[in-house]
């Protein structure tokens, strides 16, 4: 006859087996965070490593004699702008010969193509600088903005640089003059988009992707709210609720490119709204949006306890009194979180907008919504697209910032959430 | 009616007048397909303290809740029956929930108040049926309802403190006075102690016999105690069907019917 095992012992023998599982649960949830993280460090690390360079711009500073055989004013804004950039770059290099028009324009690549816009500018706005000799800082243009970043190896075979040997010695003489400088790239943020990514930026995009998000919460908020509230609230149960729910659910998952082909048919198509335009792009946001806002809302109405709706109703409270005096505030850090992730998740949308033409090419910010205009992350597309090596650096660095706006959101959704939560 | 001949046996039930508060007559509450309660026809005299007893899903909540409509919240209640309130039918479709709740207040098991502060927790009832004219005229009634509820000493210093921080019985003191504010004819209260430790208990249960003698109140309870303590009349439930009616010593001293003899006796609950 076996001996009686007591309870005790059945326990502990089967403790060490528990404990292992257990240990290994620990481990592999440990395992996973330290696997995401290192991913989500591994897409930092590439982003600000190829990111970084533009946040600076290789711009020189010349000393310019507005000659005024160039510049007249009363031609203004039209004049020799370029020419006179290009004697000014003479004088700074030592040997070299500006008689051939071809070196002139070798030499004139040296700065950006804005420059002489800038100098057109600043002449325009002041006349009486014509004859006079004045200090101008522009941008380099993009070859030479990437040799001085190191993108360009001066010690790679000559034929395979986008630079000649001629054209780095005069780099190299403009740098020991002391006249390059590499100041921080505010252009990325005040400039509209250009062919030049010396002068590209993102104004426009942000503007566009503002406009689009206001655009997309004053729709998306109150309605989402609305139908929350009718659904959870005040909808009474039976198929046709069930089906209306189930459908909600179905939309949130609905891939964006849908809605995009959707908005493009009905808000461009038949209600004949204008193509590109931040107002549309903001319109099939919310679309996207209100599924989210909805289901967040139901879920932070339905967290509210029964006992504060039945204190409320015990008293005499009608049903709206009861909703917007009660369970709404107390549901209101849920409403406000979920609305603001679905707001991010909007502004890193991009397939809806490619779809109705928010990726047009555009050099100026828009002044509305019903103006042409590109957003955030349809910018990124566009610049990923272009083959000029800075546009490379400014993929990169405009993916940064719109990860910061986006983490900015989410902090500001979990801020929102500590600071109103109730206690009850 | 036939409560208004018997004679009176004790000095309590004296209190009660004549014609009943209430009036229910055969009542049936079904939750989808099972039927919660059968046929349970009741008369709550006024000024008086009427218990609920029965062990747990016997139907007495569910019962207390039709007196005013809490079940129509429901979604898969079905309410049948009469119920009349001083001789009007609560559930004439002409008759608001709005307005029966106004009437007939209501306390709930958990002390539940607003994440407000105590006066506005109070203020509550008065302010959205209108019923002060200007700011005195609440704070008047706010005191009165905190008095009633033997609430006010403990809390006149800070009527601005959040009602959720005083302890479990000031708060269910707190709803009680809240519930009062309105100037209800009948007050509801759904095991209003089961919540609270032995102290507070005895708080709410002095409020009780003081609040008999200007309200009608019907109260829900799971103590045989309790409801010797503070009703004059005592119906008990089992089983979705009122057993027994009658005064509360007559229920508890003499019980006529062998089930209700058991619970009081301990052998069902």
């Amino acid at each position: 006859m076996t001996p009686q095992l007591t309870t005790l012992d059945r326990v502990q023998a089967s403790l060490g087996r528990r404990r292992r599982k257990e240990r290994l649960l620990r481990a592999s949830g440990l395992l996973a965070i330290l696997f995401a993280f290192a991913m989500l460090g591994a897409l930092f690390l590439s982003l600000i490593s190829t990111g970084h360079s533009a946040f600076v711009q290789t711009h020189a500073t010349l000393e310019v004699y507005v000659d005024p055989d160039e510049i007249r004013e009363d031609r203004l804004p039209r004049g020799g702008f370029d020419e006179v950039l290009v004697a000014a770059l003479g004088r700074a290099l030592d040997g070299v010969a500006l008689d051939e028009r071809s070196t002139r324009r070798r030499v004139g690549a040296i700065l950006s193509n804005g420059a002489q816009f800038q100098l057109r500018d600043r002449v325009a706005a002041d006349p009486s600088l014509i004859g006079q000799t004045i200090t101008l800082t522009v941008p380099v243009s993009d070859p030479y903005d990437q040799l001085n970043k190191g993108a360009i190896d001066p010690d790679t075979p000559e034929a395979n640089r986008r630079l000649d040997d001629d054209q780095i010695a005069m780099f190299t003489q403009l740098q020991a003059a002391g006249l390059i400088s590499t100041p921080l790239n505010w252009g990325l943020l005040v400039n509209a988009d250009s062919r030049f990514p010396e002068l590209a930026g993102l104004k426009g995009a942000l503007i566009g992707s503002a406009w689009a998000l206001i655009v997309c919460f004053l729709i998306s908020f109150p309605l989402g709210i609305g139908a929350a509230i009718y659904l959870e609230e005040l909808a009474p149960r039976n198929r046709f609720s069930t089906l209306i729910e189930v459908n909600i659910n179905n939309l949130a998952a609905v891939p964006s490119v849908v809605y995009g082909l959707l908005a493009l048919s009905v808000f461009i198509g038949w209600f004949g709204l204008p193509r590109s335009a931040p107002l549309v792009g903001g319109m099939t946001l919310a679309l996207m949006t209100m599924p989210t806002i909805i289901i967040a809302t139901r879920a932070a109405l339905k967290a509210v306890p029964a006992s504060i709706r039945e204190a409320a109703l015990g008293l005499g409270a009608s049903r709206q009194q009861v909703v917007f005096g009660h369970v709404l505030p107390l549901a209101m850090p849920g409403i406000l979180t979920g609305t603001i992730i679905g707001l991010a998740q909007a502004l890193g949308e991009t397939a809806p907008l490619l779809l109705i033409g928010m990726n047009a090419f555009i050099t100026s910010a828009p002044d509305g919504p019903l103006s042409s205009a590109t957003a955030l992350p349809t910018q990124i597309f566009i610049w990923a697209d272009s083959p000029e090596r800075g546009f490379a650096s400014r993929t990169s660095a405009a993916i940064l910032v719109l990860l910061g706006f986006l983490i900015t959101m989410n902090a500001v959704a979990v801020f929102l959430r500590n600071k109103l939560e109730r206690k009850w | 009616m036939l409560d208004s001949m018997a004679p009176a046996p004790d000095m309590r039930a004296t209190a009660a007048p004549r014609a009943p508060k209430i009036d229910a007559r055969g009542v049936n509450v079904h939750y989808g397909e099972t039927q919660a309660l059968h046929d349970v026809s009741i008369a709550i005299p006024d000024r008086s303290v009427t218990a609920f007893i029965g062990p747990s899903g016997c139907g007495k909540s569910t019962f207390l809740r039709c007196f005013n409509r809490m079940n129509d919240t429901i979604p898969s209640c079905r309410v049948s029956g009469g119920i009349t309130l001083e001789g009007e039918d609560i559930f004439d479709p002409r008759i608001d929930p709005v307005q029966l709740r106004a009437r007939v207040g209501m306390v709930f098991q958990k002390p539940n108040p607003f994440s407000k502060s105590i006066f506005d927790n109070v203020a509550y009832g008065p302010r959205i049926h209108g019923l002060a004219q200007g700011r005195d005229e609440l704070a008047d009634i706010v005191e009165t309802a905190l008095r009633k509820a033997a609430l006010w000493d403990e809390v006149k210093d800070r009527l601005t403190a959040p009602g959720t921080g005083l302890s479990g019985g000031q708060q269910q003191r707190l709803c009680i006075a809240r519930a009062i504010a309105t100037r209800p004819e009948v007050l509801l209260m759904d095991e209003p102690c089961s919540a609270l430790d032995p102290i507070a208990t005895a708080q709410i249960e002095e409020l009780i016999a003081e609040l008999s003698s200007r309200f009608s109140i019907v109260i829900v309870t799971h103590s045989m105690q309790q409801a010797a303590r503070v009703s004059h009349r005592t119906a008990f439930f089992h089983l979705g069907h009122m057993v027994e009616l009658g005064d509360t010593d007559a229920v508890f001293t003499n019980p006529r019917d062998p089930r209700t003899e058991a619970y009081i006796t301990g052998r069902i609950g």
